[in-house]
């Protein structure tokens, strides 16, 4: 058996989820806080991933991504990067594709935070940002790992637009999802079964780690 | 009032349970005044001490310290909370779970601040050994006497109680009444105060304002508010427990409870079923008869 897509799958995972924290922070708390019209629109943007086909993501991300098409040939002239059948593609199209895992619950932990929380550090003189990183953040801890924990099984658990994006190619965009699904297509139902036995351990494991630790978390702070 | 430190006029619209509500207050307070704000809850009175925190903007309003200007919607100044030099203390605390006592008040020192005022704190909110700990391990009592310790770190000129002590048992009420008149003398704040509770009123503040449907009617010292006999009796109760009674020719004594404290009441003839002992109480301040009569 080739362990390179399950190397590859956890690779993936392991980027997108990191890069998503990044990004999600902000929006999450611009989405639980911020002040402006349009936020429905720009709820039903990121929520689309939840609802749409994988397929229509995949294939709208392939023309996307397309040098033949202005966004993919800019890119190409720009970063000289070709995000289609490539690694680097995979990975934004599993940021789009992620991005509700991780911002939902986010925002929610951010949302569940009394309010006099936020207003007690501004009466003492501290920042929005300050506020944001000493007090808000700390506090919603369960919160940010279980997105952290969800986006990255979600990524694992990938298929469809991982398969219209980025192929079947061996090491580069052959994840263990795809890889399982051709060994199937080739009748090799034991390598297959060896794939998805391994996702499914791995990924059992993790939720039970995260669910441990978070109920550990949620009891600590029940018991005031 | 030209002398007096802290001048406040809000013109707003209260969204309430009942319907929207113009709301108008404006009054003056001398420096180092201690003013409780009291009235029926959707009355307004969160609103307004948030509105002159800076957590919420009136549509109008001036609010005017002795050295800066904190609100002029006329010239367009509102600075932030963060500028406003106050202290907040919330009805539920409001303490980091994150952070410990220690790291709460550490918190609120600015940069380059004196710690020195951080352990005078600690030392005189009795918490020194409770602070490494969490907020969730402490008392209800305990949290708030951190969270009055937080809110005077910054050392500033008003400072802001909403229903502090609404959780806490009366024993831990007149402790914390204790601290605040401490703290008072210590560091010469003015002070405003959301309470329910008459005795409080009389403990602790110099004005008293009553909130009614967004406006301030009332306003004054407690005695002169309290013993007027033209206000509306609905406003002003006070509970208590008989503890028991004498009689005389033309009246009945009783001493009652009120407040932890053993208070003479003087009542009309002809109410001798209600004082049975262990009867409680609930006595209109307003009324001539029956009348308290308030005893040190």
């Amino acid at each position: 058996m080739d362990y390179q897509p399950i190397w590859l799958t956890f690779r993936l995972a392991t980027i997108t989820s990191a890069i998503l924290l990044v990004l999600a922070l902000p929006v999450a708390y611009w989405l639980a806080f911020g002040k402006f019209k349009g936020r429905g629109v720009v709820e039903a943007v990121i929520g689309l991933p939840l609802v749409l086909p994988p397929s229509v993501i995949g294939f709208y991300l392939l023309l996307a991504f397309s040098p033949s098409y202005w966004f993919g040939a800019w890119i190409e002239k720009v970063l000289g990067l070709r995000l289609v059948f490539s690694f680097p593609g995979l990975v934004i199209a599993s940021i789009l594709y992620s991005l509700p895992f991780m911002v939902y619950p986010i925002r929610a932990g951010l949302q569940s935070l009394p309010a006099s929380l936020r207003e007690a550090s501004y009466t003492l003189g501290k920042t929005e940002m300050q506020t944001f990183f000493k007090v808000l953040l700390p506090n919603c801890k369960p919160a940010i790992l279980t997105a952290f924990v969800l986006t990255f099984a979600h990524t694992v658990g990938e298929f469809g637009v991982v398969l219209m994006i980025g192929g079947n190619i061996p090491g580069v965009t052959k994840v263990a999802s795809v890889a399982i699904y051709n060994e199937v297509e080739a009748l090799n139902y034991g390598v297959a079964n060896q794939y998805a036995l391994i996702l499914f351990a791995i990924t059992f494991v993790i939720l039970l780690l995260v669910y441990s630790i978070n109920n550990r978390l949620l009891r600590v702070r029940q018991s005031a | 009032m030209s002398d007096s430190q802290l001048n406040i006029a809000i013109r707003h619209t209260l969204h309430t349970a009942q319907g929207i509500l113009p709301m108008e207050v404006s009054f003056s307070l001398e420096k180092a005044a201690i003013m409780a704000l009291t009235g029926h809850s959707g009355a307004g009175k969160t609103t307004l001490l948030k509105q002159i925190a800076g957590l919420l903007m009136p549509e109008e309003g001036n609010i005017k310290t002795e050295n800066s200007a904190w609100l002029d919607t006329q010239n367009q100044i509102s600075l932030p909370p963060q500028q406003r030099n106050i202290g907040f203390v919330f009805q539920d605390y409001a303490l980091f779970p994150n952070m410990t006592v220690a790291e709460n008040l550490t918190f609120a020192l600015p940069k380059g601040g004196d710690r020195t005022i951080i352990k005078e704190l600690l030392e005189a909110t009795g918490l020194e050994n409770l602070s490494g700990r969490k907020p969730d391990q402490l008392s209800g009592g305990q949290q708030q006497r951190v969270a009055l310790a937080r809110a005077l770190v910054r050392k500033p000129e008003l400072l802001l109680l909403d229903e502090p002590f609404s959780a806490v048992d009366p024993d831990m009420r007149y402790q914390l009444q204790e601290l605040i008149l401490k703290f008072h003398k210590l560091f010469q704040f003015t002070a405003i105060i959301v309470t329910h509770e008459t005795s409080e009123i009389f403990r602790l503040a110099d004005q008293v304002g009553i909130m009614e449907n967004g406006k301030l009617p009332q306003f004054g010292p407690p005695a002169q508010v309290y013993l007027n006999i033209n206000q509306p009796e609905k406003d002003l109760y006070i509970h208590g427990e008989i503890i028991n009674y004498t009689k005389t020719a033309d009246c009945i004594f009783a001493n009652a409870l009120i407040d932890n404290k053993i208070r003479l009441v003087k009542l009309p003839l002809g109410m001798e079923e209600n004082i049975l002992a262990g009867k409680k109480f609930t006595l209109s301040l307003s009324l001539r008869s029956p009348e308290i009569l308030w005893l040190s």
